[in-house]
């Protein structure tokens, strides 16, 4: 079988060995190539002493450089958290209510609650914190606020969350479900009526009716919401699950109602306090009155 | 006699039937009953067909215009491979289409829950690998090993056995995953049931293909034989390591995976990493060590070369599966390993590239004129482009910034359409004429429309996915001037839609080659000819194509 032979085109000699017609040339190892390789297993030898590497029975050896993953990791970290240690620490010392007293301490909160948002927060209420009504994410940049928009009340909604269960504090409501209720010209009437509370109706007086009996003890006797329960505003344009009549049954008969996680158990108090600021900023922050008991009879401030 | 065989195979299929019902009525699990209803469903249709002495294979033969007469080597089982590699590849660039514009326009196309990305995702992965992939393999490795033994296959009714296994395996595996089934590994998702089968169809597979490859006719194993070899007998090892499980109930689809934490992710890496490595490489480059030298009728470039890069390939491949869990909970010195051993099989790698294109010496002009070999050039090419890329992303520095984004997907996908499709092309459009017996493919113009818009749809493909994936990484890691991450994730998404659009464009030209290829396939089947300016084809001879008959002891 060993029929060696010189290939005409390339000059080579063949090995003698032939499958099905396929020959093999003699070719010797192309010497780019084998240094290549052997540069390859130095540069693998060089870096698996440098670097930690070999199996032992206890981990690993650590490698000349004495380089760790997780200690690398620490180093960033801390040089980045370096740049902003003394604004930090100002900002632990000072109550959120007192922010507002120091200006730059205020512009730096922002701008840190900004990053951490689109990090922790984006996810629900967008990038641009303008939420979702069809997945009933509340829009943080108008001045219609479900819990309270002064920056304390926003703070403790980000610490303690909402309708999170194990958290005493939590923002804590649950509207009834009034599916089978009310008949369906019932609710014809209860949905002109909520319309109506924002012009986008013509009175309704069933509907207003049925609205004292069942909804005005949170809502308010004109649909101004009710902030110690979470009880959104009716009588404005700014709608949490859709503003349609059809949507406004949809919410009586069956209601959603939002969660927040609470991000006191996640987040550190500083970042929390930044997040506060931010949303504050976005434009329908309210000012924190002191001891404030009805929260709806603060005036609200546009910046 | 014949009818005593016919009633002990409808005995068999009418037992399988009742097992089957059985399995269905105590099944713990919907989806687990609904795949026993497939096999009771097989098991009855084949009841009948035996009973009616309905010869379900002859027909078939005929519609596929397979050639009458017992042919020198085995080729019905390669015949039916070539089919199966057709069609699945069709399915598989289609899902793959689908996902793509799924992650283009989320809102209208996620439907749920059969058909949501997390579950289409796994069926293109599986259908473009194992089926496509999968059947090219049992295909050529098939006809390889009989003409480079110069014997027919070994244990012919187990080869049929593997071909018809090997597609149970793939529709219970399809089906499965549209149904919810999935035990979450990477490239392994079918379930415990699934896997045994597909473990007693990958053992028979290996028992053709060593026992053909002990009965040959020749003093020497073809270094094409090697690759398969380690192919076949890696795959079996990984599988069975990567699917070690305990059923959550022998009649329930779910199983508890025996490794936890990061023991776990590193199995999964091992297995997907080699899945890549013995699945896509080293059996692609068996395809590639026959079909090259026979389209170019050229002798192999170096056979050193061939030794020296197999062995190097196969002992650093296995260990380089950490590469994928850089900067994870993996303790820092298996991630050391895998990047070296990765950055060591650079030059392994590349052997079997220089070994493909420097096999042309010789016959350059053939790029020219032969489309055949301009797809074998281009599926060298971008082999040699992957597997540089690889070892780089491999290192830490690269990783950083590369990993999980679509950097990697852009990666996997020159793999894939260029290496692992041009490659399977060229060999299909080889294979076709000579298996069917026509003088050549029905056109061999459609073959070079088929190879540019391949390309055209890899460099959309690619060159999309590598700019999305950057974008991804520089967006991900920029900080500002204040200290603080600039961009929120949703921005990141909405910053590379654009490149998802364009992603898309790329596969439908991927796919339109496709379409055009199973066109002409199609018709060579047929038997028809298209009229045409010639191109260059290589001769086919008949006398030589046939095994060599034992030679009597003297």
């Amino acid at each position: 079988m060993a029929n060696k032979r010189i290939d005409q085109p390339t000059g080579t000699e063949t090995v003698g060995h032939e499958w099905d017609g396929i020959e093999e040339l003699d070719t010797p190892l192309p010497r780019w190539w084998l240094w290549t390789f052997y540069l390859c297993i130095l540069f693998a030898l060089g870096y698996a002493i440098a670097y930690p590497a070999w199996p032992m029975l206890n981990g690993g050896t650590p490698g000349l450089l004495g380089w760790t993953s997780r200690g690398q990791l620490a180093k960033d970290m801390s040089v980045a958290d370096q740049a902003h240690t003394s604004m930090r620490e100002q900002l632990a010392m000072i109550p959120i209510e007192r922010l507002a007293d120091n200006s730059e301490l205020m512009k730096q909160s922002i701008i840190g609650g900004r990053a951490a948002f689109r990090v922790n927060c984006s996810q629900c209420h967008g990038s641009g914190a303008a939420g979702s009504q069809t997945l009933g994410y509340p829009n943080l940049n108008d001045d219609d606020w479900l819990w309270g928009g002064d920056i304390k009340a926003i703070e403790t909604t980000l610490f303690h969350g909402i309708r999170q269960h194990g958290d005493d504090q939590t923002r804590q409501s649950a509207m009834p479900p009034f599916d089978g209720v009310f008949k369906p010209g019932q609710l014809d009437a209860l949905s002109a009526h909520v319309l109506s509370l924002s012009g986008k109706a013509k009175a309704n007086p069933e509907g207003a009716a049925l609205f004292e009996q069942n909804c005005m003890s949170c809502h308010g006797m004109n649909g101004e919401g009710g902030r110690n329960v979470g009880a959104p505003r009716l009588n404005d344009a700014i709608w949490l699950y859709g503003g349609t009549a059809a949507d406004i049954q949809r919410q009586v008969q069956n209601p959603r109602m939002g969660e927040m996680p609470a991000w006191g158990g996640k987040l550190d108090p500083v970042t929390i306090k930044m997040l506060a600021a931010y949303v504050h900023s976005l434009g329908g922050g309210e000012n924190f009155v002191e001891a404030a008991k009805d929260p709806a009879k603060q005036t609200n401030v546009s910046h | 006699m014949q009818a005593e065989a016919a009633l002990g195979r409808i005995g068999l299929w009418f037992l399988l039937l009742l097992g089957s019902i059985g399995v269905m009525l105590g099944a713990k699990d919907t989806p687990f009953a609904i795949q026993a209803g497939m096999i009771a469903a097989l098991a009855l249709v084949m009841v009948f067909m035996t009973a009616s002495r309905f010869d379900p294979a002859g027909k078939a033969r005929g519609f596929f215009h397979m050639p009458e007469g017992q042919s020198r080597y085995d080729d019905d089982p390669v015949r039916w491979a070539t089919i199966a590699t057709v069609f699945w590849g069709m399915a598989g660039f289609l899902a793959g289409l689908v996902i793509a514009l799924q992650l283009a326009f989320p809102a209208y196309l996620n439907f749920e829950p059969y058909l949501n990305f997390g579950r289409l995702r796994p069926l293109h992965t599986s259908a473009v690998i194992f089926a496509f992939g999968g059947n090219a393999l049992i295909a050529t490795s098939f006809f390889v090993v009989q003409r480079t033994c110069r014997v027919r296959l070994a244990f012919p009714a187990l080869a049929r056995f593997v071909f018809w296994g090997y597609q149970l395996f793939i529709v219970l595996a399809a089906s499965g995953y549209l149904l919810g089934i999935t035990q979450s590994r990477e490239y392994a998702e079918p379930e415990w049931y699934v896997d045994l089968w597909l473990t007693v169809v990958w053992v028979s597979y290996l028992a053709v293909f060593v026992a053909t490859l002990l009965r040959r006719h020749e003093p020497h194993i073809y270094v094409a034989n090697w690759f398969y070899l380690a192919f076949i007998v890696t795959v079996a090892m990984l599988h069975l390591v990567n699917n070690m499980a305990v059923p959550v109930s022998f009649l329930g689809s779910r199983s508890y995976s025996l490794f936890g934490g990061v023991q776990d992710a590193l199995t999964q890496w091992w297995y997907g990493h080699n899945a890549v490595g013995f699945f896509l490489t080293a059996g692609f480059l068996a395809m590639m060590y026959y079909f090259v030298p026979k389209q170019a009728e050229r002798p192999v470039y170096s056979y050193r070369l061939s030794i020296i890069h197999f062995w190097s390939l196969i002992f650093l491949y296995i260990w380089a599966g950490p590469h994928h869990l850089l900067y994870t909970a993996l303790p820092d010195w298996a991630q050391t390993l895998g990047m070296v051993f990765s950055i060591m099989l650079w030059m392994p790698s590349w052997g079997g590239m220089i070994n493909g294109l420097m096999t042309l010496n010789g016959a350059w002009d053939k790029v020219r004129t032969d489309p055949i070999i301009r797809m074998m050039v281009m599926a060298l090419a971008f082999y040699g482009m992957s597997t540089f890329e690889g070892p780089m992303l491999s290192i830490k520095f690269f990783n950083s910034l590369s990993h999980y984004t679509d950097w990697t997907i852009g990666h996997v996908h020159s793999g894939a359409l260029g290496w692992n499709g041009m490659i399977t092309f060229a060999c299909l459009y080889y294979l076709t004429p000579r298996l069917w017996k026509r003088s050549r493919m029905y056109s061999l113009r459609m073959i070079n429309w088929h190879f540019w818009l391949a390309s055209l749809g890899i460099v959309f493909y690619a060159g999309s996915m590598w700019v999305a994936g950057l974008t991804q990484g520089l967006m991900w890691r920029e900080y500002g001037a204040d200290g603080y991450l600039v961009n929120s994730f949703a921005d990141t998404v909405a910053a590379i839609r654009p490149m998802y659009l364009m992603r898309a464009f790329g596969g439908t030209l991927y796919l339109a080659g496709a379409v055009v290829m199973t066109f002409n396939f199609i018709q060579t089947l047929r038997g028809k000819l298209r009229e045409e300016a010639p191109m260059t084809e290589t001769p086919y001879d008949p006398v030589a194509d046939r095994p060599l008959t034992a030679v009597p002891a003297a």
